[in-house]
């Protein structure tokens, strides 16, 4: 019982701490600009569906202080993405790298385009071969028996 | 009958989905793997909360199995699983190492006081580099470093005596042998 009260207030808070948007630190612009691009690449851990660029939570904050320190110390993005990986995992970053687990995630979509595409194609290919398949001498003397004889004896009362 | 079978395709793609949202629905999407297990810990140098003119470093650690309790005073988990490590402390199988993270050092000497103070020695990571560097995302996280400094195990989240005895106890036994 306890515990459940415990999570409501708890979440209750967490709705609370990630609702504003964070100002984010000031300093020259050049900096600021690259600061909230790569801070809106992130993932906040604790507002797990915000950036770091977003997130009011404590961790966020200091992440985007470690964005701020790094950018001035002269980092490269790419240095500070690998340093963010390196403690978070790829999970931190909102889009995935491409490398063998992540495979399915980015060719997914297409493969499945690509089947559907064949199955389309061939699904309309076997209609279009019944529908023109063209009628034998045998064929017409066989539906011209069948009128004559069989709808003769059907219509007569 | 191999045609009539490829009506199956729709119903067999189904109810594959439905297994892994299924699935999806028992999972916490807080535990996040981390990168670091299998990696050397990173090198840190804090001051002890019971002593702050000496510090601790990754390095005075080294040669022995150790755990690593991230937590902090205004962290009520961490309330929650202070008496398993309570409990675990008593045992004194390994050293218990408690991260006082983002804390000040007066309520974490006050909280340690009030509930017992299982660790073998507190350090005060009162800007939380130390825990950005062990990709510390939700207090309470525990970690388990082996006698070369590699970490070997996370948990996130409360310590529960079932993990505890099931999972780091195991682990702990393993690493003491070899």
């Amino acid at each position: 019982m306890s515990r459940a009260v415990f999570a409501i207030l708890l979440a209750a808070v967490a709705g609370v701490a990630c609702a504003n948007e964070a100002a984010p630190t000031l300093s020259d612009p050049v900096v600021a600009k690259r600061e909230v691009e790569l801070a809106s690449q992130l993932r906040c851990l604790v507002c797990q569906n915000q950036s770091i660029a977003e997130s009011h939570a404590g961790l966020a904050v200091d992440l985007r202080n470690q964005l701020h320190e790094q950018i001035v110390a002269g980092k490269t993005d790419a240095e500070i993405v690998d340093y963010m990986t390196a403690r978070y995992g790829d999970f931190v970053m909102y889009k995935p790298p491409f490398k063998p687990t992540t495979v399915l995630l980015w060719l997914g979509p297409a493969l499945l385009l690509v089947i559907g595409v064949f199955v389309a194609t061939r699904m309309v290919r076997a209609r279009r071969a019944v529908a023109s398949s063209v009628l034998t001498d045998q064929d017409h003397a066989r539906a011209e028996s069948l009128l004559a004889g069989a709808g003769k004896d059907a219509r007569q009362p | 009958m191999k045609r009539k079978l490829f009506f199956l395709i729709p119903l067999v793609a189904f109810v594959a989905l439905a297994a892994f949202l299924l699935r999806g629905l028992w999972l916490n999407p807080r535990e996040v793997p981390s990168p670091l297990i299998g990696k050397p810990a990173p090198p840190f140098e804090r001051p002890k909360l019971a002593a702050p003119g000496e510090n601790l470093t990754n390095k005075d650690m080294l040669g022995q199995v150790w755990v690593l309790n991230v937590w902090a005073s205004w962290c009520a988990p961490c309330r929650e699983e202070h008496p398993v490590w309570n409990e675990f402390a008593r045992k004194k199988q390994v050293p218990l190492v408690g991260l006082n993270y983002k804390d000040q050092d007066e309520s974490a000497s006050r909280w340690l006081r009030d509930l017992g103070n299982p660790y073998t020695v507190s350090i005060a990571d009162r800007d939380g580099r130390v825990g950005i560097d062990f990709g510390v995302y939700g207090v309470p996280e525990t970690f388990v470093i082996d006698r070369t400094g590699v970490i070997r195990f996370k948990h996130i989240g409360a310590m529960t005596s079932t993990v505890l005895q099931q999972k780091i106890v195991p682990l702990l036994q393993e690493l003491g042998r070899s």
